[in-house]
């Protein structure tokens, strides 16, 4: 397949800029999908707590990013705060008007790019959200989710999207075409996947998950239902995102975003039916949650690479992210004793950390494969320990961790004061006695 | 007597461990920079930065191994 990166950005047509716009309506669907999974993989005691958790999120994440967030990621051409390091200027952060100013009269693909990036952001900071079910706070998810908005996230995605240092690896350092995130796996499915080992470590194990002997408690999540549609929604979304980021990010033509939706179908695909195999032969009968797991290891692997491969390179990346999926899963569990009850760290860290490497595997430029190697290194060795620096910080003010009456009777009657389904009667839990 | 050195009470020492895997992962980042910086040519520029991944690698090994509740701790 041609490299969409070797166009060069072109002024957008009006066709473009309306299917684009239109796209972007759409991707919100991913979000959907991933508030449904978050609710669906946690405790029925406290559904309530986590969907509005994430509903709140959205809305703080907007108005941070507008406030904050949107100044420091700026845009890819645009101001930015550099550094001279070894002959080479090295953009760290951006410096876009405060407060969106001149919104309205920037180009047409800056007003996009940033109604993408607020997606983006919002995306990033509900993957947490789900690790954190059935023990986090929700003011203190809501504090995290201004701290991912207001630094973490402008980081990020200035540096891959605002022209900054590791947009500029190909041409500084003749790194391929610098390193490349069509779709958001790195600043929305790594970051956020990071942000959730963070916060799992931080917040520690839901009550009785890790007993004192013995293999690990199973807290299976409450609604197998919510779950798999919404990965059917996050599917709708995810291919509007993808194409969306094609156009933006990649400067794909319009005939090239078919093969960008197809390969991101086949990504999911093939992930979910390594995941069906692997579950199959593991436990005797597949297993829903784990397959679920699966497929969306698959679309967020798609994030990195559907704008950039070929379509059975597509089904390989999806294939390898199916079968890492519940291997890791369960390595987390039961060796690692990471509680993560939405699978955030395993499917959005890892699958988005598979998928960005892919891009470099599959990539024709030479020295491609070494700047997505490079940025995953920055992902890791940079992006985590500020995270979890900041979050750290942050318990320390707002502790993450509801009291262990609160856990007990469950999130949504601790802090909402009434559950999602009050007219079933919520089971006594063994773990407790 | 016992002629070793007296041991680090266990909390302690996974609080230590965790901070010491968290540091390491920014230096391998910074090896990966210093092999983008100082060899032009790939293959030694390609081996560096893995080896910066391969300490990242090392230093997340180790804050792991650092948060990992020992059974039952907190489940008072």
């Amino acid at each position: 397949m041609t490299p969409l990166l070797t166009q060069a950005a072109l002024p957008f047509s009006e066709a473009t800029f309306a299917l684009t716009l239109a796209l972007l309506m759409l991707a919100p669907l991913a979000i959907a999908g991933v508030a449904l999974i978050n609710a669906g993989l946690g405790r029925s005691r406290s559904a309530a707590q986590s969907l509005l958790g994430n509903v709140a999120i959205l809305a703080v994440t907007a108005m941070v990013f507008a406030l904050i967030g949107a100044t420091w990621v700026g845009a890819a051409g645009g101001a930015g705060h550099t550094f001279q390091l070894a002959g080479q200027s090295w953009n760290w952060l951006g410096a876009a008007p405060l407060l969106l100013g001149g919104f309205s009269s920037a180009l047409p693909q800056t007003q996009l790019a940033l109604c993408f990036e607020f997606l983006a952001v919002a995306l990033a900071a509900m993957l947490p959200w789900g690790s954190g079910a059935d023990r986090w706070r929700l003011t203190a998810g809501c504090a995290a989710a201004a701290v991912m908005a207001a630094i973490v996230f402008p980081l990020v995605a200035h540096w891959i999207w605002g022209g900054g240092w590791l947009a500029q690896l190909g041409v500084n350092f003749g790194l391929g075409a610098g390193f490349l995130d069509g779709g958001g796996a790195a600043t929305v499915n790594v970051l956020g996947g990071l942000s959730a080992l963070a916060v799992v470590w931080i917040a520690g194990p839901r009550k009785g998950k890790f007993p004192k002997e013995g293999l690990s408690t199973a807290l299976p999540g409450h609604n197998a239902v919510y779950v798999l549609f919404g990965c059917l929604l996050a599917l709708v979304g995810w291919l509007a995102w993808n194409v969306a980021g094609a156009v933006l990010w990649l400067h794909a033509p319009l005939s090239a975003l078919p093969v960008t939706a197809v390969n991101t179908l086949l990504s999911a695909s093939g992930a979910i039916m390594a995941t069906f195999t692997v579950t199959h032969i593991r436990f005797g009968k597949p297993d829903a949650s784990l397959c679920a797991n699966g497929w969306m290891a698959g679309l967020v692997a798609s994030s990195a690479c559907a704008g950039l491969v070929t379509p059975l390179e597509a089904i390989f990346t999806g294939v390898v992210a199916g079968i890492i999926t519940p291997l890791l899963v369960e390595l987390l569990e039961l060796a690692l004793s990471i509680d993560d009850p939405s699978g955030a760290i395993t499917v959005h860290a890892a699958g988005g950390l598979w998928g960005l490497l892919a891009v470099g595997v599959f990539a024709p430029q030479a020295g491609q494969l070494v700047a997505q190697l490079v940025g995953i290194s920055a992902l890791l060795g940079l992006v985590l320990p500020v995270v979890y620096l900041l979050f750290w910080l942050l318990n320390r003010v707002l502790p993450f961790r509801v009291d262990p009456d609160g856990e007990r009777i469950g999130m949504d009657l601790h802090e909402l004061g009434g559950g999602a389904y009050p007219e079933f009667v919520i089971h006594r839990d063994e773990s407790y006695r | 007597m016992s002629g070793g050195r007296p041991s680090i009470p266990m909390p302690e020492r996974e609080e230590s461990m965790k901070y010491a895997g968290l540091l390491a992962m920014p230096a391998g980042f910074f090896l990966s920079i210093a092999a983008v910086l100082l060899f032009p040519a790939p293959a030694p520029r390609t081996a560096f930065v893995l080896c910066g991944l391969a300490v990242e690698g090392l230093g997340l090994a180790v804050a792991v191994r650092g948060h990992m509740e020992a059974r039952g701790e907190k489940l008072s």
